[in-house]
């Protein structure tokens, strides 16, 4: 709003963040909330995703229920993110600050891999992705289960919103990591098999969701190994919603007709116009 | 329950950061010629303006690619010697010299592919393109600060 007149009119402009506004809207916010309304909110994912380690690589699980305040914004979101190949990323958070930040690691792995030319390790997305949330001291407000095989092995991380990151055989994140970590403490065994792998991940995805109000609606699972990838989406829709059974529209007739009168209304033309279309 | 936790700071508002932020110099005023406010280059001053940083990235972030670069160079230096830093800066300031003029969007091509930018993607490639930017500087005074004239 003052930038004509400031020094950085000598200067060109520079690409990313501009905190510009931020003076304004933080005295709007305050113009807004004496006058009692809300601002509006970011939407959040609000969620349980989670992931866990079995003998030939690695289950990341999410539910699908997208909230903005009090309400569902987006009933069947994904939140299995594309990493690359051979590793993908669960979200949780702000949802366009997980959509974007996987976005650009999953370009810049890409850019990096076409440098090294080889497959991309799940430590090198893991370390982008804790250098960048540090550098945005948890602004941006990102929560993300990144899991991947690569030539060492199946990988399972977690990233926090300020950048702290646990390599760990079983994690889960989002308002109903509490409920999904139940599960994963009881069941947990180490090598377990696919089967049993995908069953623990759909009930601890389930307990989150019937739990939790910020989780819901279907259940998504991705499966990857060494040179495959599953990504079932729905593996299962734990909320369908339901069909009515009764019909309670009354049939044509049901009124009778008691008496029946016709007023003619007299219309004149009063104008008539003739518009040409242009079908050139 | 971290997913709270972030909700819980998201809504505290911009008015309580900017309470809890400390006046710094980096956004300090501009000086003209005689070490007063310059008023008819760079507008009407305000100490709340200037002092305090409207956002807590904002410092940071002006500060961030600086901040790398004397980082990656006292590492050099420590493990190769003077030299290696100093070859760098030396290329650095050559490819620096072949831009358009300042009004003009440069590809910066040299200067990305001696920073290694050419092969990273981020928030700045994305967000606020300059090439896109719908104001234009004025021609005359930024090669004029540009020559060091102003």
């Amino acid at each position: 709003y003052r930038k004509m007149a400031t020094l950085s009119v000598c200067q060109p402009q520079l690409g990313g963040f501009s905190f510009e506004n931020c003076k304004r809207n933080a005295v709007l916010e305050a113009e807004v909330t004496k006058l009692g309304c809300n601002v509006p909110s970011a939407r959040k994912t609000g969620t349980t995703i989670c992931g866990v380690v079995f003998k030939d690589g690695i289950v990341l699980g999410a539910d699908t229920r997208a909230t903005e305040g009090m309400i569902v914004a987006d009933k069947n979101c994904s939140k299995i993110h594309y990493i690359s190949p051979n590793i993908y990323c669960c979200g949780a958070g702000t949802a366009a600050d997980t959509e974007m930040t996987t976005q650009i690691i999953s370009s810049n792995l890409e850019l990096h891999s076409l440098s090294t030319s080889r497959l991309p390790r799940v430590a090198t997305a893991n370390r982008m992705l804790k250098q960048m949330l540090f550098r945005y001291q948890g602004h941006i407000g990102a929560a993300l289960v990144l899991g991947g095989v690569d030539c060492n092995g199946p990988h399972l991380y977690s990233i926090y919103p300020h950048g702290s990151t646990d390599k760990l055989p079983y994690v889960t994140m989002g308002s109903g990591s509490l409920a999904a970590m139940a599960v994963f403490e009881d069941r947990y065994k180490q090598d377990m098999e696919e089967e049993d792998a995908k069953r623990l991940v759909r009930d601890a995805i389930a307990a989150g969701i019937f739990n939790d109000l910020g989780s819901g609606s279907n259940i998504d699972l991705c499966v990857i190994t060494k040179g495959r990838v599953d990504y079932l989406r729905p593996h299962d829709m734990a909320n369908k919603k339901g069909v009515r059974t009764g019909n309670y529209k009354y049939k044509q007739g049901t009124t009778g007709v008691l008496t029946k009168s016709v007023i003619k209304l007299d219309l004149e033309v009063v104008e008539e116009t003739v518009q040409t279309m242009d079908t050139s | 329950m971290y997913c709270s936790v972030v909700r819980h700071q998201n809504t505290r508002g911009l008015r309580s950061q900017l309470k809890d932020s400390v006046p710094v110099t980096g956004m300090g005023p501009q000086v003209g010629a005689y070490g007063v406010q310059d008023t008819l280059r760079s507008g009407f001053s305000s100490v709340k303006n200037e002092l305090l940083p409207s956002h807590a990235l904002e410092l940071s972030e002006k500060n961030f690619q600086l901040n790398q670069d004397k980082m990656n160079f006292s590492n050099l230096r420590n493990i190769q010697g003077l030299h290696a830093p100093l070859k760098l800066q030396m290329e650095y300031r050559a490819a620096r010299q072949i831009q358009r003029l300042p009004f003009l969007q440069s590809s910066h091509l040299a200067l990305d592919t001696l920073k290694g930018n050419d092969e990273s993607i981020s928030f700045e490639d994305i967000l606020n393109d300059p090439a896109q930017s719908e104001m234009m500087g004025e021609p005359h005074i930024m090669v004029e600060y540009k020559l060091g004239m102003m």
